[in-house]
């Protein structure tokens, strides 16, 4: 499987949890902590990851960057 | 869209467009007003329009849109965002217009800018965040709320006697000749978000071809409306909304109804 990984804003996030209910691999989770605002803030929890891009796609915040193997690196890997 | 190297290697595949400012949106968490105001500045992005395109904001929770937006923007006053990109597309046509509207500016005190915008056939796109009741003043009911829908004015539910009927604008506008393309998507799972992107691009295309109005209805939700969370939105969508708003094109090039 092609490996990805996201990186969320913990100050834009908002808690809606869309992007955790997009996420076909049950990669994020929402966290026990609080940012500034005042929301818990979704947090990559799993190592599943795939960078498909769909959590990000949902977010209404914009709070989500992907990142993802090329396929040049998948190829190399396995 | 920029690819970076960082991270392992890993090439950067999704990043919020450059389009959208910095600002911190003011909407509720889970609300597909923002989902929608970054699809679109996807788009512009990606066709290259940052500097070709305006856009009208209206009264109701998107009223700060310009803030979000980092293209040129004018507020309109409450249901006139139509007539007001009229008067932008005929001064500046080789701009790339559009209007910004929920259901209560759009479809209440508006209808009447919107009919005969449409009916014009302005060369505009009209996008219609429909989430079925006024979001921004406290929820009361809009003229688009479903049978049965509690809102702040309907505390038991919409019921013919009392509130007549949801009104379908979408379907409406759809038989005006000044129609080019009318579609219903949605914003709440990437798959609509993609196909909603899609319809995006085209209508802008067929800005550019000089075919006359596209009207692309976004059925949306409103958790602080509704009262249930951003998740349960999903469901009442699929269950109640979708039902009486059915998602796909009412309209498209080469076929008309009319
Ligand atoms: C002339 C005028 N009448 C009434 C209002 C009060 N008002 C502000 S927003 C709004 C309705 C907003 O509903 P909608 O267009 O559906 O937007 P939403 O907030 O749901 O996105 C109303 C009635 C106003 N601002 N101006
Ligand atoms: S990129 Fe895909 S797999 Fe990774 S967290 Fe987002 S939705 Fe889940
Ligand atoms: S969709 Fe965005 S704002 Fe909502 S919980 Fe996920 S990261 Fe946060
Ligand atoms: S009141 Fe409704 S429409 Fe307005 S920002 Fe909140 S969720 Fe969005
Ligand atoms: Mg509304």
């Amino acid at each position: 499987m092609i490996k990805g990984t996201v990186l969320i804003n913990s100050e834009t996030c908002k808690g809606c949890e869309l992007c955790i209910v997009a996420c076909p691999q049950g990669s994020l989770s929402l966290s026990q902590k609080i940012n500034l605002r005042g929301y818990r803030y979704v947090e990559l929890s799993q190592d599943n990851c795939t960078g498909c891009t769909n959590c990000a796609i949902v977010c209404p915040d914009a709070a989500i960057t992907v990142y993802r193997q090329s396929k040049q690196q998948y190829k190399k890997a396995v | 869209m920029q690819q970076e190297i960082l991270l392992d290697g890993m090439e950067c595949v999704y990043q919020k467009p450059a389009t959208l400012t910095d600002d911190y949106l003011h909407y509720c968490p889970g609300c597909g007003h923002a989902v929608a105001h970054k699809i679109l500045m996807e788009v512009v992005q990606e066709m290259d329009i940052q500097e070709d395109i305006v856009g009208v904001a209206p009264v109701g929770c998107s009223v700060f849109a310009y803030n979000y937006m980092n293209i040129d923007m004018q507020e309109a006053a409450h249901g006139r965002a139509s007539a007001v990109a009229t008067g932008i597309k005929r001064v500046l046509p080789e701009k790339y217009v559009f209007s910004y509207q929920g259901d209560g500016d759009l479809a209440a005190i508006g209808t009447a800018e919107t009919i005969h915008t449409v009916n014009r056939g302005e060369n505009i796109l009209i996008v219609f965040i429909n989430n079925g009741i006024y979001g921004m003043t406290g929820g009361q009911m809009a003229p688009t709320s479903l049978l049965g829908q509690k809102t702040s004015t309907s505390p038991y539910g919409r019921d013919v006697e009392h509130n007549g009927y949801p009104l379908k604008i979408t379907d409406l506008v759809a038989q005006l000749p000044g129609a080019y393309y009318v579609t219903r998507q949605a914003v709440h799972t990437p798959n609509t978000v993609r196909k909603f992107k899609k319809a995006v691009k085209n209508a802008f295309e067929y800005q550019k071809l000089k075919k006359g109005t596209c009207f692309i209805e976004v059925v949306s939700n409103c958790p602080s409306g509704w009262k249930i969370t951003p998740k349960e939105t999903i469901q009442y969508l699929e269950e109640k909304m979708f039902p009486f708003y059915p998602l796909g094109d009412l309209k498209v090039p080469g076929q008309s109804k009319n």
